[in-house]
């Protein structure tokens, strides 16, 4: 198998017309040519060869339309993008061309209903967003977490944010995927999804045990929930995250995203620790 | 803290959402602030699926070390069936900085994270560094930014429900470039096939 990068759109003012249409029209017509040359010795597979043409057809009308909505999507919504937003903040543009001071960290879940900038109305270069299933923040972990590390680490060490938010929210997938797992010993039922989510397991635990009349859809909410404070609680295995809310520079906040009821909720966490008693 | 309804504007939208979402795009966006793809391409709720991390990058299937980002992609597309992966790489990326920063793979990091991380583009910096060398820093960073995308498309297809749909012409895979100092966007395809097989005997 040798993948090759064809079709290459340039989205600027003007559109520039697709290359690879050559080698694309020489095999095809090798192709034909192919079938054309085995046809004409065996006349009896007229008929079949008539039928699958038929369905090959029909599949590739399909393909090229859903291809062209694609590349058509993302031209418009670059287009409306430039034109709105980009050419009318010319001073935020030029800006941010030099560097990028955001005050927030937020951990959103990579679900297409909760994007930060829709719900709450960030602007380019007010929030470093990390997206993941189930807006999970993992213990410190250098082997198995380096990516969530990397983006934690870049966000509170280099552009030195603020606030750190996670925000949970309804009907999450990655929650009832948790919450559904009934034995945490047992074989896992996907490649990823459930060693990923099973950082959350402290949250369902809990839930499970403090709300056994509940029904699953009260307990999967309350999860949402509690699987929020569980990521703020890892944050505080970062010892650059610890340094920072020590220093009072960082302060870490949980919040709930309901888009059923279209509400937000918000709490902070509070962490300190007391003068030291001396004992000699 | 309750906020007023978004719901008002756009009704049916938001009753359809909040039964399901059926996003046709699975998006790979750093996290920079300045690059959010709601804003540069416009998604509205439910229309994008979406990862974001330290340069945009997808690391080989592994179950131990990366299961963030294997479950990232194996939710949306095994179960929700999205169509179209689109990874977007973007100019001034502080990642790819970092990537391209790294003298020698050998030595000990200076972070506890970054360079770890950035390190699953390290084909990218050693091709690019190879084919242009006379160009500064700053180019070979820009070029960077592309072939690194090139290689998370490439690592996409170390997953078999990625590999087995692209086979099948269910799933397209896509690489962008977002360029905020100009205000362009380049977009590119990876085509896969595998040809039929001579069978010898």
């Amino acid at each position: 198998m040798a993948p090759t990068f064809g079709k290459c759109f340039t989205f600027c003012c003007a559109e520039t017309s697709p290359e690879g249409d050559e080698m694309a029209t020489e095999s095809y017509e090798a192709a034909i040519k192919g079938l054309n040359d085995l046809l004409s010795k065996k006349t009896d597979l007229g008929n079949v060869a008539a039928e699958k043409i038929k369905v090959l057809t029909q599949e590739l009308k399909e393909l090229d339309s859903s291809n062209n909505d694609a590349v058509e999507r993302i031209k418009s919504g670059f287009t409306h993008f430039k034109t709105e937003k980009y050419l009318k903040n010319d001073a935020l543009f030029s800006d941010l061309a030099k560097g990028q001071s955001p005050k927030f960290l937020v951990f959103a879940c990579s679900d297409s209903r909760v994007c930060p900038s829709h719900i709450l109305n960030f602007q380019p270069g007010e929030a470093f967003v990390v997206r993941n299933i189930a807006n999970m923040v993992p213990p410190f972990d250098q082997k198995r977490h380096s990516g969530v590390g990397a983006a934690v680490e870049y966000a509170v060490v280099h552009l030195k944010v603020e606030n750190i938010v996670v925000i949970g929210h309804s009907c999450c997938g990655g929650i009832k995927g948790l919450m559904s797992i009934e034995d945490d010993a047992a074989p896992t039922q996907s490649d990823f999804i459930e060693n990923w989510v099973k950082i959350g397991a402290p949250a369902r635990n809990k839930i499970k045990e403090e709300n056994q009349d509940l029904s699953y859809d009260d307990q999967c909410n309350k999860c949402e929930k509690e699987a929020v404070n569980v990521s703020l609680g890892n944050l505080l295995s970062y010892p650059f995250v610890r340094a920072a809310v020590v220093k009072n520079t960082l302060a870490i906040r949980g919040a709930h995203y309901n888009f059923v009821k279209g509400t937000f909720d918000l709490w902070e966490l509070d962490f300190k620790t007391t003068p030291a008693y001396a004992f000699s | 803290m309750v906020v007023s309804s978004i719901s008002r504007k756009k009704p049916s939208l938001y009753n359809a959402l909040a039964k399901s979402q059926n996003p046709k795009f699975l998006v790979f966006a750093c996290s920079d602030s300045r690059v959010s793809p709601s804003h540069i391409l416009n998604f509205q709720p439910g229309e994008a699926f979406e990862i974001r991390n330290i340069a945009n990058m997808v690391p080989l299937f592994d179950k131990t070390q990366h299961s963030g980002a294997g479950a990232a992609m194996e939710y949306p597309i095994t179960k929700l069936n999205v169509e179209n992966i689109l990874v977007i790489g973007h100019s001034r990326c502080g990642g790819i900085k970092a990537l391209m920063s790294i003298e020698d793979d050998a030595a000990p990091n200076k972070s506890v994270f970054i360079e770890n991380w950035v390190k699953i583009g390290t084909s990218a910096k050693n091709k690019i560094k190879e084919e242009f060398k006379d160009l500064s820093f700053e180019e070979q960073c820009t070029h960077c930014e592309k072939e690194a995308v090139n290689v998370t498309l490439g690592n996409l297809l170390s997953y078999p429900f990625v590999r087995e749909r692209v086979e099948k012409g269910k799933l397209a895979l896509r690489g962008a470039h977002y360029d905020f100092v100009d205000g362009t966007f380049e977009l590119w395809e990876l085509d896969v096939k595998t040809t039929p097989a001579f069978a010898f005997s």
